[in-house]
């Protein structure tokens, strides 16, 4: 006995196998017993644990945990962080039919130990002085609203980000007044509600701040706060499960392009390839898996210049090569009972120094980006408490005078893929490579424009063209050609 | 097999018809009318500026609504409907609005709230109560509303509400914080309904 299941996507097919057809008639057992039987045992099967497939939880000692890689796949997604992960859920959103592509998304690091999605602030902003970044903005914005609507699974519980609506508050002197203005001239013709404040207008708003050497603020009144970046990972993750996106653990170090197979004219390298096998390596291990694939998707965050300087890609087609390089930022937490209250947003300092309310009970977060002179070393994420002492808190506690007197309560670090050329996103198709697509390096902004990076790349892969966001601008040949999209709001 | 068995969460399934925008009336009659309009097809009640009565949408109301088409509206009552984001479109216009009764209503959430800073220089009276989206996050976002004097937070569900009240008194201080006590997690008695007559039921 097979059921076809319909649903708001048409016909899901035939709902499977062999546990729907009729089962054999039960001997002479009341008909109670036999239905109690039979949910004591589902309830048994429930408890069994999902992972490992037929082993049953189990793995021999020496095999990689974890699903492995399969031999094939429609799209490789490399990466497995918010933004690798919003592109699989849109890819499956988007594809038109149930099963139609096979996605999978490799992820390094399960236990997500230095991935910049769950190390970040969690901020969200309109406050962008390039429209396609208060455009990715506001979509990603409506995007977090509905979020039930969109990423909602059937019996699980709703998702809630925890989402803060508190604003952002940029601070800028009087030689940055002039810039400021017109940048929330630009944020609201594209219909972000920005205010322009006052000194006198802050002290009223705000009265722990000292305004000293301010001459203007923008201060986002809607759709601008910070939420859970993992929630919205697990929330991604799970989505796209369901919707028959595999993932596996292992790290992408080779490409194998038709490069090799064609001709060489002369010994000059060829103009343009295909990449047609993935090389996965497991953790740990030696070996390796090819996976042929047809479109690749970089979505490795600070990594995603590093992954394709180590594909062993031939001659030119690695040129030009990717300026992004993974930057570290720290992020400080301390305990200030009299510190600002309930309404305090996310404020951006003149000098470049943040903080922001985290919870009730006091505690704030923040931190400042060095420097260009004054970058730390990426090479691990070990924390600089003296860069708080020396820089941070001297200069929030000029601007909040109620810290001066904090307790810290402890610091981590994470990676910006900080993008060297012009600190914006990449998006859109490689160059040289015609199935490699970018998506990274968005500088410290990724997290918020995560929902509308993984839109505008499914639409470019499954449509060839940009849809609901026109991100042409946000391409590789502005890095070909060398003029750079600059924003000013990095914070 | 959306929306249906055990996971069939009301709150999940998209709200109804009442997060329309009545824009096409905007151009002939004006905001308030389309804020009345849309609040009486919602289900609450209306009072204009200078009525003693609330205007529901048991009475007769499309000829009082128009005869009222250019006196502001001051006071809103759209407890226990479906208003929700995308609805609040048709209120945001409003100036004069005075009292506005948010509770019970099931799809009003803390994204809802952070859009009611445009009513900073009017709004008086506001009632959140029961609403069961809303959290301390979206109440941190009141702190623009300058005139509010009476703020109604009945049954919202927050972690401290001892905590969260003091921050709310600190954050709004000419405001009477009502409903949200000590040692009490979802709030005590009902406050007597705020402002207004309420025409017996």
């Amino acid at each position: 006995m097979q059921r076809v299941l319909r649903g708001p996507r048409g016909n899901w097919g035939v709902s499977g196998g062999c546990h729907l057809l009729a089962a054999p008639p039960l001997p002479n057992i009341p008909a109670e017993l036999g239905s109690g039987l039979g949910r004591l045992g589902q309830a048994l099967k429930d408890q069994l644990p999902t992972w490992g497939g037929g082993w049953g939880g189990w793995t021999p000692p020496g095999m990689p945990p974890g699903p492995r890689p399969p031999e094939e796949a429609d799209v490789v997604v490399v990466g497995g962080g918010v933004v690798g992960w919003s592109v699989a859920y849109w890819l499956k959103v988007l594809e038109g039919q149930r099963h139609g592509m096979r996605v999978l998304v490799v992820e390094r690091d399960p236990t997500y130990s230095r991935a910049s999605t769950v190390l970040s602030v969690g901020g969200i902003r309109q406050q962008f002085s390039l429209p396609e970044n208060i455009r990715m903005s506001r979509f990603s914005a409506s995007f977090l609203r509905d979020i039930n609507e969109h990423l909602g699974v059937p019996n699980e519980p709703p998702i809630d980000i925890q989402f803060q609506p508190s604003g952002y508050l940029f601070l800028a002197t009087p030689q940055g007044a002039a810039g400021l203005e017109a940048t929330v001239r630009l944020q609201r013709e594209e219909g972000a509600r920005v205010a322009l404040l006052s000194p006198a207008q802050l002290k009223a708003k705000f009265p722990w701040m000292d305004t000293e050497d301010v001459a203007v603020a923008s201060y986002g009144l809607e759709d601008e706060g910070w939420f859970d970046p993992w929630t919205l990972l697990n929330a991604f993750r799970r989505k796209a499960a369901s919707l028959g996106v595999h993932s596996c653990a292992g790290d992408v170090r080779g490409f194998v392009t038709s490069a090799e197979d064609a001709m060489p004219r002369r010994g000059l390298a060829p103009a343009t390839a295909r990449i047609k096998y993935v090389h996965i390596h497991m953790p740990d291990s030696l070996e390796y898996q090819p996976v042929a694939c047809a479109i690749v998707v970089n979505a490795a965050g600070a990594w995603a210049g590093e992954l394709l300087r180590a594909a062993g890609l031939p001659g030119g087609l690695a040129e030009p090569p990717l300026p992004i390089q993974p930057r570290k930022r720290y992020v400080y937490s301390w305990h200030c009972p009299d510190g600002p209250g309930f309404s305090c947003p996310l404020l951006v300092d003149t000098t470049g120094a943040y903080f922001r309310r985290d919870g009730i009970a006091g505690n704030y977060l923040g931190g400042m980006s060095p420097p260009e002179e004054e970058e730390p070393d990426p090479g691990d994420l070990s924390v600089d408490h003296d860069f708080f002492q020396e820089r941070v808190w001297p200069r929030l506690a000029r601007r909040v005078p109620a810290f001066a007197s904090l307790r810290p309560r402890g610091a981590w670090a994470g990676y910006y893929d900080h993008n060297a050329f012009d600190r914006n996103g990449v998006l859109g198709p490689h160059p040289k490579l015609e199935n490699l697509f970018l998506a990274a390096g968005f500088s410290g902004h990724g997290l918020q424009h995560a929902p509308a990076a993984g839109r505008a790349v499914a639409e470019l892969v499954v449509k060839g063209r940009y849809e609901s966001l026109d991100l042409r601008r946000l391409g590789w040949r502005r890095l070909v050609e060398g003029e750079p999209l600059g924003e000013d709001g990095v914070v | 097999m959306w929306g249906t068995g055990r996971g069939a969460d009301p709150l999940l399934l998209p709200p109804p018809a009442p997060s329309r925008y009545c824009g096409f009336l905007r151009d002939t009659y004006g905001d308030n009318v389309v804020a009345a309009v849309f609040t009486l097809s919602c289900g609450g009640g209306v009072r204009f500026e200078g009525q003693e009565r609330w205007i529901r949408p048991e009475n007769l109301w499309r000829p009082e609504v128009l005869r009222l088409r250019d006196v502001p509206v001051v006071a809103l009552d759209l407890s226990g409907t479906p208003l929700n984001y995308n609805g609040l479109d048709n209120l945001v216009p409003l100036t004069r609005l005075q009292h506005l009764d948010l509770s019970g209503c099931p799809h009003l959430d803390d994204w809802a709230l952070g859009r009611l800073h445009v009513f900073g220089d009017s709004l008086r009276e506001l009632s959140v109560a029961r609403c069961p989206r809303v959290t301390e996050r979206g109440l941190a976002t009141l702190h623009h509303l300058r005139e509010l004097r009476r703020l109604d937070v009945a049954g919202v569900r927050v972690p401290s509400p001892g905590l969260v009240r003091i921050l709310l008194e600190e954050m709004l201080p000419g405001c009477q914080v009502l409903g949200m006590d000590l040692g009490d997690g979802t709030g005590t008695d009902s406050p007597p309904p705020p402002g207004g007559e309420k025409p017996p039921a």
